[in-house]
Order: structure tokens, then C-alpha cells, then sequence
């Protein structure tokens, strides 16, 4: 392990997996492991952004699902116009995200803490309620997609696997993105506002700028995620944007530990997992879910990946 | 617009205001005293409007049912606080979010699994079960007025209990300066369980009172949960002054909206475009006044001192 530093074993692992998943798959359910791991990849995208909020910046927003949200509906209604076009709807989805982002957040980010937690998921509310009024899309009942999105008229998404290796080149992207961001100047002001708000403004950063700056990235992040849930399930509803998506979007950063980026891949896969696979045993999964959750908060701080190093320190001391 | 739809659609904001200062009131004295966000408070709202069905459909007395609902989600509330909830008020606020959200998830579910998915419902007494005449040709349902009725008589009660008692002084001193009222000597902890289960038991109140004119059934609690927050934020945190006025200036904002966004968009655009952006607008009006309230005011129309 010398050719690489420690910290970056897991990222790099990770995403070996993550592009070897598809061979694997390919020797059993395919096309169910392929969508399993896709839907984990596009969460894990929103989730990054969650956690460059969070874990960064201390801004713990409760309404990210209303971004998944837009850019699903961005893709859906376009497509119900006949336009499926990438070079199109894809900015259009990043833009208008970015300017609910901008909007929400110009209001949002003048409060803190628990005001900004129950401000961000009114917000989130407002979102899955107008989508829900949109009668002439399907309203509560959701639209379906006449097909997927195609780049320069050549449907390139069409195929399962093809579509997998979009949606991993776009979380890769997305994570080497926000590693860069946090790396930077802006990255470090946005860290500092965590720390102590008051003097990063006595030391003469706007931090409230720098702020809806990181919020707007993270907006731009979870329409994308949306943009390519859309595309992956050809179907959007209310239910994409409602306050559970955001809580699990909440729950997946906390599980991969929060504040590492990385963490948020390991947690999304690993609450879709756990979905999956307790909803397998039974249909009243929540039931078992429900006091999981509530375990590991009284119980494991700093999340799997937490708990992992605590264990590996305990037996290492040990 | 009529006028008498007008009439009766205040009337409805004015109940559905009260409902949520009930559920709104719990939520910011315990957000307030002991600085713990409580997503399960909507939780309590819903079982108690089951613990009424339940307890109806065993003896057949509303009242009895009404108190036997209160004691039991009183039972319930204290249990929880004591096996979870203590142990997250010194957590931060992400923690307490995501364990009470595993508490809804359980809840939620739990109901569906003992009462089943389907809604149920609970008679209205009959003793309040006609309309009255308010003026000639403007009917409306006494069931209505009785939750606009105790809905402000709990207002007034609380509004004595917390001006005019000692609790309600250490709630107030609590509120502030948490840390000098324990070091005086009080009892915190045992001043956060008597707020928490008052505030459970005024969860379960709103949801009893409802349960007659809306259908019982599992997740009733989220949506209303969320205009609680909406409620307190626009109050400020901690005020039971403020989450009242906010109460009211939702129920009816949210109310009328709804009846009237269609007919006034229609002043300024073609029928069709109206019927479709009114629901829309209707929908997004509560979020918008929350929006601008906190734009002036970002800690809310009547921030409790000191925080």
C-alpha cells in the first residue's frame, strides 16, 4: 500500500468496485444488480452533496430531495414535449436547480441550526406539494417516460450497463468535483464558516456568499442525481421529492460518516442495501429499520466507516 | 366567491388553525425548554387519534374514550422519552433528527401492522353531531365549532399556566437559561418530562378532536407535522404567543387559499391556465409568507429572548 496514501485506499477501492460491479453482475440477476447498483450510484451522488453540506459546511439541510426532485421533473417534462435531448435537458436541469438553490437558500442560509433544518424541509415540502399539483404532468399519480435521454439524437443510454457507466462517470465526476472544491480556497472559507462563522466575518469573508455558493453546488449536485434517477427508473413522482427522501438522504451521509465524501457512496449503498435486503424478509421492514436507526445513533457515532476504524483501533490497541 | 363560502371557509381556516397551534404548542415548548427537535411529535398526534378509535370501539363512550387516548399516549410519550429521547438532548440536532425519523418509520409501520393500512374513522358524538345556523342560510357543522372551542380554551389555559404558575415560570426561565435554572436547583430533568408528556398529551388532544371529521390512518401525522414546524418557525421558536398567531395565520392562509386561488387568478388570466397554476400557487402560499417572514425576521415573528 506504499504507491498509494492511506486515505485514498477506500475512494479508489470503492470505485473499482463500483466499475467491476457490472461483471460480476453479469454472472447473476444482471439486469436486477444492475439497477440496484445504478440507484445506489445516483443516491450516492445527492448524498455527496448532502454530506459537502453537512459535513463541511454544518448546514444540514433537510429538503435535498426537493433537487432529485427537479431534475427528475426537468427530464420527465421535457420528455412529455418530445425532447430528450442531453445537450439540452441536462443544463436545463443543472440551471433551474441552481436557481431554486439560489432562491431557497438566499431566504434559508440567513437562519441557522434548527431554523435552517425545519426552513430547508418546508422548502422541500413546497416542491413535492407544486409537483403534486401539476396536473397536466400526472399530478400525484407521476409520469412515466416515453424514453430515456438520448446525446446528439444516438440513444446511448438505452442499454442497462451502458446507463450504469454514465451514472458512474458522473458520480466520479461528481466526487472528484467536490474533493477539489473542499481542497480549495473556497473549500477552506466554507470549512472555517462551520467552525466559527464570527470570526471567518471579522477575518473579512461574506459568509453568508460563500455559503449559498456551496448550497448552489450541492442544488446543482442533486439535480443531476434527479436528472439521472429519471432516467433510470423512466418514471418521476411527487414521491421523489417528499421529506422521507430527504431524511434518507440525511440517514445515508450519517451512515458512511459524515464529513468524508467517500462515506457518502458507502452509506447510500449500504441503506439501499439494507432496504433491499430487509425488505426481502419481510414487508414490514421499517419495523426493524426504525429502532436500527435509533441504535446506531445512541450507539455508533461517526457512522459505518466510523465504526469500522473504532473496531480496527480497539483490536490493533487490543 | 360567495360571501357565505367565504364565511365558512374562515371558519374552517380558524379550526385547522387550531389543530396546529394543539400539535405546534408541544413541539415549541419542547424545542424551546430542551432544545430537541422531535420529528415523532406528529407520531403522537396520529396515535392519538387510533388510542380514540381503539377505546370507542370498546366502549362505545366518546369521553371515555378522550381520556382513556390521553392517558395512554401520555403512557406511551413518557416511555419513549425514556428510553430514547433522553439520551439525544445533549446529542446535536442532526442525531436527534435522524432517531426520531427511525421512531416515525417504527411507528408508522407499527400502526399498519396492528390496525391495518386501511383508514378508519370515529363517529361524532351525537350530542354534536348536527350543523348549526350561524345566519339565515349559512349552515355549519357543531363538531367544528367544538374544536375551535377547546382548541382556544387550551390556548387560554396554557397561556395561565405558563404566565401564572410555577411551573410555568421555571418553563419560561427554562426556555432562556437552561443552565442557571438547574443550577439553582431545579429539578431539569424532571421539568423536561412534565413539558414533554404536556406536550404529547396536547398532540393527542389535536388528533382525537380530529379524528371525526378526517379518516384515521397510518402517516397522518407527517404532513402535519411539517406545518407545525412551518407554525413555530414563523412564531419563533420557544413562544407559545408567537405559534399561536402563526397557528391561526396558516390554517386560514392555507384554507383560503385553496378555496379562493382559482377564483382570483381568474381576474387576471384565461379559466383554463387558472384552474391549473391556482392549486399550484394555493399550495406554495404558506411556504411563500414562512419564506418572507423569515426574510425579515429570520428568528421569527416573536423570538424568545436570549436565543
Amino acid at each position: 500500500m506504499n504507491f498509494v496514501r492511506r486515505t485514498e485506499a477506500l475512494p479508489i477501492a470503492i470505485f473499482l468496485v463500483l466499475a467491476l460491479a457490472p461483471v460480476a453482475a453479469s454472472f447473476g440477476a444482471e439486469t436486477y444488480l444492475l439497477n440496484l447498483f445504478t440507484r445506489v450510484m445516483i443516491y450516492g451522488i445527492a448524498a455527496l452533496a448532502l454530506d459537502f453540506l453537512c459535513g463541511y459546511g454544518g448546514l444540514v439541510s433537510f429538503g435535498h430531495a426537493a433537487f432529485v426532485g427537479i431534475g427528475a421533473y426537468t427530464a420527465a417534462i421535457f420528455g412529455a414535449h418530445g425532447v430528450s435531448e442531453i445537450a439540452i435537458t441536462l443544463p436545463v436541469a443543472l440551471i433551474v436547480s441552481a436557481l431554486f438553490a439560489y432562491l431557497t437558500g438566499t431566504v434559508c442560509l440567513r437562519t441557522k441550526s434548527v431554523y435552517f433544518i425545519m426552513i430547508t424541509l418546508a422548502f422541500g415540502q413546497m416542491i413535492y406539494f407544486v409537483a403534486g399539483s401539476l396536473s397536466p404532468y400526472g399530478g400525484d399519480d407521476g409520469l412515466t417516460l416515453k424514453l430515456r435521454s438520448t446525446l446528439f439524437g444516438f440513444p446511448i443510454l438505452q442499454n442497462d450497463r451502458a446507463l450504469y457507466y454514465a451514472v458512474l462517470l458522473f458520480l466520479l465526476g461528481s466526487y472528484l468535483l467536490l474533493r477539489a472544491v473542499v481542497a480549495s480556497r473556497f473549500g477552506r472559507v466554507f470549512r472555517g464558516s462551520k467552525e466559527n462563522p464570527t470570526r471567518m466575518a471579522t477575518i473579512g469573508f461574506h459568509v453568508f456568499s460563500y455559503q449559498r455558493v456551496a448550497y448552489v453546488i450541492a442544488g446543482c449536485l442533486g439535480g443531476l442525481s434527479g436528472f439521472l434517477l429519471a432516467n433510470a427508473t423512466e418514471f418521476v413522482s411527487p414521491s421523489y421529492m417528499s421529506w422521507q427522501r430527504s431524511g434518507e438522504l440525511i440517514i445515508m451521509v450519517l451512515f458512511g460518516g459524515i464529513g468524508t465524501l467517500h462515506g457518502a457512496i458507502v452509506g447510500a449503498a449500504a441503506f439501499l442495501l439494507l432496504e433491499d435486503m430487509l425488505g426481502g424478509i419481510t414487508e414490514n421492514w421499517k419495523l426493524i429499520f426504525g429502532p436500527m436507526l435509533v441504535l446506531i445513533v445512541l450507539f455508533a457515532r461517526g457512522g459505518l466507516l466510523g465504526l469500522a476504524t473504532s473496531i480496527k483501533e480497539r483490536l490493533s490497541r487490543g | 366567491m360567495s360571501f357565505t363560502l367565504l364565511i365558512v371557509q374562515t371558519l374552517n381556516g380558524l379550526q385547522f388553525g387550531v389543530l396546529l397551534f394543539l400539535i405546534a404548542a408541544g413541539l415549541t415548548l419542547v424545542f424551546g425548554v430542551m432544545d430537541f427537535i422531535n420529528l415523532a411529535h406528529g407520531v403522537q398526534y396520529m396515535l392519538g387519534a387510533y388510542l380514540a378509535v381503539m377505546f370507542y370501539a370498546l366502549t362505545g363512550n366518546f369521553l371515555i374514550a378522550l381520556v382513556a387516548a390521553l392517558g395512554a399516549a401520555l403512557l406511551l410519550g413518557l416511555l419513549l422519552e425514556f428510553t430514547v429521547f433522553r439520551h439525544l438532548y445533549d446529542r446535536d440536532h442532526l442525531e436527534q433528527v435522524i432517531a426520531t425519523f427511525g421512531i416515525i418509520l417504527f411507528l408508522n409501520q407499527g400502526v399498519k401492522v396492528v390496525w391495518g393500512a386501511a383508514p378508519l374513522s370515529l363517529p361524532i358524538p351525537d350530542m354534536f353531531a348536527g350543523t348549526v345556523v350561524l345566519s339565515p342560510g349559512i349552515l355549519y357543522p357543531v363538531w367544528r365549532l367544538m374544536i375551535i372551542g377547546s382548541g382556544l380554551a387550551v390556548a387560554l389555559i396554557l397561556y395561565l399556566l405558563v404566565t401564572r404558575t410555577r411551573v410555568g415560570m421555571l418553563v419560561r426561565a427554562g426556555a432562556t437559561h437552561a443552565n442557571i435554572v438547574s443550577a439553582l436547583g431545579v429539578d431539569i430533568r424532571r421539568l423536561f418530562m412534565i413539558v414533554f408528556g404536556f406536550g404529547t398529551m396536547l398532540a393527542a388532544f389535536a388528533g382525537v378532536m380530529i379524528a371525526p371529521i378526517l379518516s384515521v390512518e397510518p402517516g397522518m401525522g407527517d404532513s402535519v407535522l411539517i406545518l407545525a414546524f412551518v407554525v413555530i418557525v414563523i412564531g419563533g421558536i420557544g413562544s407559545m404567543r408567537g405559534a399561536f398567531i402563526a397557528a391561526l395565520l396558516i390554517g386560514l392562509v392555507d384554507t383560503l387559499g385553496r378555496s379562493f386561488a382559482i377564483d382570483i387568478l381568474r381576474l387576471v388570466m384565461p379559466p383554463s391556465p387558472a384552474r391549473t397554476v391556482g392549486p399550484a400557487i394555493a399550495s406554495m402560499l404558506i411556504y411563500v409568507l414562512m419564506a418572507l417572514v423569515l426574510y425579515f425576521r429570520p428568528a421569527g415573528l416573536f423570538p424568545a429572548k436570549g436565543r
